[in-house]
């Protein structure tokens, strides 16, 4: 039955959380039941107070093979992070 | 409360343990064998909704009973003719049409009853139906989508759909039988008036099956006795299951 399904990511704003978190995937007919599973497989032990679900086909990941030209360049940067800079004595917070 | 009174609460709070107790089991039978895991974790999340409503039920009855009962033995140590769950309850889960159509016709009948039993003037049984409710809207949400699901499907879950409900049918008369013990408690405001009932369930039942390819039977037959401990074949097989490791090893914990 799961193979003629839906997959759904799932996303789970916790009760002191601001944001929504993806925990996981399910599978069903559609988001109304998604939903429903996602209540319970995900929030079961009071894990949440919100719930997104996102059709699996619409997430765009970036690939694997990008990483060396994605991420690699950046780690000889350090002056884009704000603690290279030494700040002058006058600033107290930065 | 003079003792009679409270012996009768008890006897009724045992029905209600009971039914929950005996559905809950049912329901659990499913865990591993749902239809797909998603599922399959849902029912038993149900499940385990129904054995939490029977410790509530069931931990009353025995607090008013007093003595050696507890919960546990009201759970364990009857026998067959000592329950007094619905008949409905303890048939056996059939295929997965079978126990969702039985889930919705008694997720029906569980928002109306619990609705009534809020307004008890029994405080316990008023907070344990409170905080039942609010599972229960949230399981009729699902039987219900299920019906429109399976009844709006193919042809196999359409005829699937009609056989458990034809099956089902002349168990559902029982659920809005008032007897002596009930009917005593009603007029005290501790009870549910089970026979007012009816009418709203029918229509909540009728309109959401009117959305579907099956039939509403018209009745014809009905099977009643679960109340007075005259039981299907099927509740004795359940509880040799429920019961067996502390008719075995009487007393154990874990």
């Amino acid at each position: 039955m799961s193979h003629h399904m839906k997959l759904y990511e799932v996303f789970i704003r916790s009760r002191r959380g601001l944001d929504h978190k993806h925990v996981g995937s399910l599978h069903a007919e559609d988001a109304e039941q998604a939903m429903e599973y996602a209540r319970d497989l995900y929030t079961r032990r009071s894990e949440g107070v919100s719930i997104w679900i996102v059709n699996s086909s619409d997430i765009h990941a970036s690939q694997e093979s990008d990483c060396e030209s994605f991420y690699d360049p950046l780690d000889d940067k350090p002056y884009r992070h704000a603690t290279h800079y030494q700040l002058p004595d006058k600033v107290n917070n930065m | 409360m003079d003792n009679d009174l409270t012996q009768a609460t008890a006897d009724y709070a045992v029905r209600l343990g009971d039914d929950a107790l005996i559905l809950g089991h049912r329901l659990s039978e499913w865990c591993s064998r749902g239809p797909f895991m998603e599922e399959d974790l849902a029912l038993t999340n149900v499940a385990l909704d129904y054995i939490g409503r029977a410790r509530m039920f069931l931990g009353y009855a025995a607090q008013l009973r007093g003595g050696e009962c507890t919960e546990d033995t009201l759970a364990y140590q009857r026998d067959c003719r000592e329950f007094t769950n619905l008949l409905i309850n303890e048939l056996p889960r059939g295929d997965f049409a079978f126990t969702m159509v039985r889930q919705y016709l008694l997720d029906e009948h569980s928002l109306l009853f619990l609705d009534q039993l809020g307004r008890s003037s029994d405080s316990e049984l008023a907070a344990i139906a409170g905080k039942a409710i609010k599972e229960s809207r949230y399981h009729q949400r699902r039987s219900r989508e299920w019906m429109l699901r399976l009844g709006d499907g193919t042809e196999e879950s359409q005829r699937r759909l009609q056989n458990a409900l034809d099956d089902l049918w002349g168990y559902t008369p029982e659920l809005f039988l008032m007897d002596e013990l009930e009917t005593a408690l009603y007029e005290l405001g501790i009870a549910v008036d089970r026979a007012a009932l009816q009418a709203p369930w029918q229509a909540a039942v009728h309109s959401v099956f009117s959305e579907t390819a099956v039939t509403v039977p018209s009745g014809g037959w009905e099977v009643v006795g679960g109340r007075t401990g005259y039981h299907t074949e099927h509740l004795g097989h359940l509880l040799s299951d429920l019961q067996f490791v502390q008719r075995a090893y009487p007393g154990c914990q874990w």
